[in-house]
């Protein structure tokens, strides 16, 4: 991949003898979007700390824009915008403020910034609420005002960690046309999300993390054709009823056997039921789905991304 | 690959600097600016009457050389009180607020702002605040009557150095992860035993000897007779003047140090 924005090589970081990322590997390509998919402790967060230029690794080559963030951490940081998990908008502050204070730390000129702010509030989505106090705002909007603030300095990369967690499904898709307009003209994307839906929906590419490695890579389309079936039957038959239908299931493809349902992995999802129900079987709830990257998680893991 | 020029579209990029630390904590002081100014006209109203002129009419012995008052006496220990108020509400709350409660450090160190540039930005910060409360307080010391000599001005400089020597507060307050009431604990069994045995409101060669070492580590006592000096001195010969001055820098800048890497070491997680 040439000229990447971002080359990590066995990047490691441990806490005493906890490594909380364990050796991974990956490129990011200028105008890529691109993912950490993986369930909660997985070691995104960490890694995005990393990439931010704000926690020096234990060891491993990082590169940011051509950087070590060892050396340049500044330099770094000033061509990157960050969205951290948890929203850290100064709540002294009113809505616009945040964004005037903020575009100060990148030496930006105060009538540069003022006009960009105004830009971004409309962006947002929030310029009704430019003198709002920050604790008056909802969750999606605060979401939308750090995305916001992010954005000040016109960064290079923009890094998102969970962009959306925690927001109810209109705030999300709100969010994600934001974000897909960014990916539009050109911004590269890194994000983090254990949500399979907002990977499928943003990343160019991705990779899915598990216990500080990374587990495959790939497109999300690619990931599913090399990791699972087309399509996925699922069937309940009652708590205590699943383990004792999957044995009847056999030979009808692979087969996951979770607590609540059982899911039948296959290329005809349709003809799959129709062969459950000749075997006599009678599911209290049957769906037919196309295999999604929860599916390849599981897979991968044998285990949910949201336990 | 070849090195990316460090700038954004077409607007250049500095490297930013702890005076945008300082910018930011003042626009967010607007928003209490009211509060603020309140306290700092009331208190010293407030603390003259009480200790100047009613704990005054019971002292007829006079407490310093050649007639000072009660009130000129405890005037400069008062004014390094209300400094170090201040700079020790910023010094543990506003550090923690920043490392954790609304972890607007955090945010400054994504950008490209540093560890040592943030708290550089907030001991400047608190220096303002205390330089607000300290002149507003000496303009209704000179009021009342508290200062008779134009040196008088530097029992500022006395109150500032107070404050600043409770820098390692703040080092300390970096290091709290989990709030269990540290602050309230810190204020009773340090800082208010420093208050009362500082020679702030009685001279410390009143206590027995056995008492006296308190005041004699105490950032308070150090400048509250530095503030007497500048105010009716000299009472004292010049050398324990010169160290009152290098004791409250050196706390000063020894906690300042440390908070730093303090700060540093939490941010890079």
């Amino acid at each position: 991949m040439p000229d990447s924005v971002i080359t990590a090589t066995s990047l490691t970081k441990k806490y005493k003898d906890f490594a909380a990322v364990d050796g991974i590997s990956f490129e990011v390509a200028p105008g890529e979007s691109f993912g950490l998919l993986g369930p909660n402790g997985a070691g995104k967060s960490t890694t995005m700390r990393m990439v931010g230029a704000v926690s020096t690794r234990t060891s491993g080559d990082l590169t940011i824009l051509g950087l070590d963030p060892n050396e340049h951490g500044p330099e770094i940081r000033s061509q990157l915008g960050v969205v951290p998990q948890a929203d850290n908008l100064d709540t002294e502050l009113r809505v616009r403020d945040n964004l005037l204070v903020y575009g100060r730390y990148f030496g930006l000129p105060r009538a540069a910034i003022a006009k960009r702010a105004d830009e971004l509030l409309d962006f947002a989505q929030l310029t009704e609420k430019a003198k709002a106090k920050v604790d008056d705002l909802s969750g999606g909007m605060k979401r939308r005002l750090t995305i916001a603030r992010a954005l000040i300095n016109d960064p290079r990369i923009l890094l998102l960690d969970e962009p959306t967690t925690g927001l109810d499904p209109q705030a999300r898709h709100i969010l994600w046309d934001r974000l897909f307009r960014l990916k539009e003209q050109g911004t590269t994307l890194v994000l983090t999300t254990h949500y399979m839906d907002e990977a499928e929906q943003l990343c160019d590419r991705l990779v899915v993390v598990d216990k500080g490695q990374i587990m495959a890579e790939g497109s999300p389309a690619a990931l599913i054709r090399e990791h699972s079936s087309k399509e996925v039957l699922e069937v309940r038959f009652g708590s205590d009823k699943n383990e004792g239908a999957a044995a009847k299931l056999v030979g009808l493809g692979r087969l996951e056997v979770l607590p609540d349902r059982i899911l039948v992995y296959s290329e005809n999802g349709e003809a799959a039921l129709v062969e459950v129900v000749k075997r006599g079987l009678e599911p209290i709830t049957s769906l037919v789905r196309r295999s999604s990257l929860e599916d390849v998680f599981l897979r991968l893991t044998g285990r949910t991304l949201i336990e | 690959m070849s090195a990316p020029e460090v700038s954004t579209g077409s607007t250049s990029v500095k490297v930013g600097k702890a005076w945008y630390v300082t910018e930011h904590k003042i626009r967010a002081m607007r928003g209490y600016a009211g509060t603020l100014v309140a306290t700092a006209i009331g208190t010293p109203f407030l603390y003259l009457f009480a200790f100047g002129v009613g704990l005054a009419t019971l002292i007829t012995q006079n407490v310093g050389p050649g007639g000072v008052t009660y009130l000129q006496f405890v005037a400069p220990a008062l004014l390094a009180s209300a400094a170090l108020l201040v700079a020790q509400e910023e010094y543990t709350f506003g550090i923690l607020l920043g490392l954790k409660w609304n972890p607007t450090y955090v945010a400054m160190n994504s950008a490209p702002i540093t560890p040592r540039q943030i708290v550089d930005g907030i001991m400047l910060f608190v220096l303002i605040r205390m330089v607000i409360t300290s002149v507003i307080y000496f303009a209704v010391m000179v009021l009342f009557g508290a200062i008779t000599s134009v040196w008088g001005v530097l029992v500022i400089v006395a109150g500032l150095l107070a404050g600043f020597a409770f820098a390692p507060v703040a080092a300390y307050a970096a290091t709290i992860e989990e709030d269990r009431g540290q602050f309230a604990i810190l204020q009773r069994t340090i800082i208010l035993p420093l208050t009362l045995f500082s020679g702030t409101v009685f001279p410390l060669t009143q206590l027995p000897v056995y008492l006296q070492w308190i005041g004699w580590i105490s950032p308070l006592w150090h400048a509250s007779e530095l503030g007497r000096q500048f105010s009716y001195g000299p009472t004292e010969p010049i050398w324990l003047t010169v160290i009152h001055v290098l004791y409250l820098v050196g706390l000063g800048v020894l906690g300042w140090q440390l908070c730093v890497r303090n700060v540093a070491r939490r941010l890079n997680k």
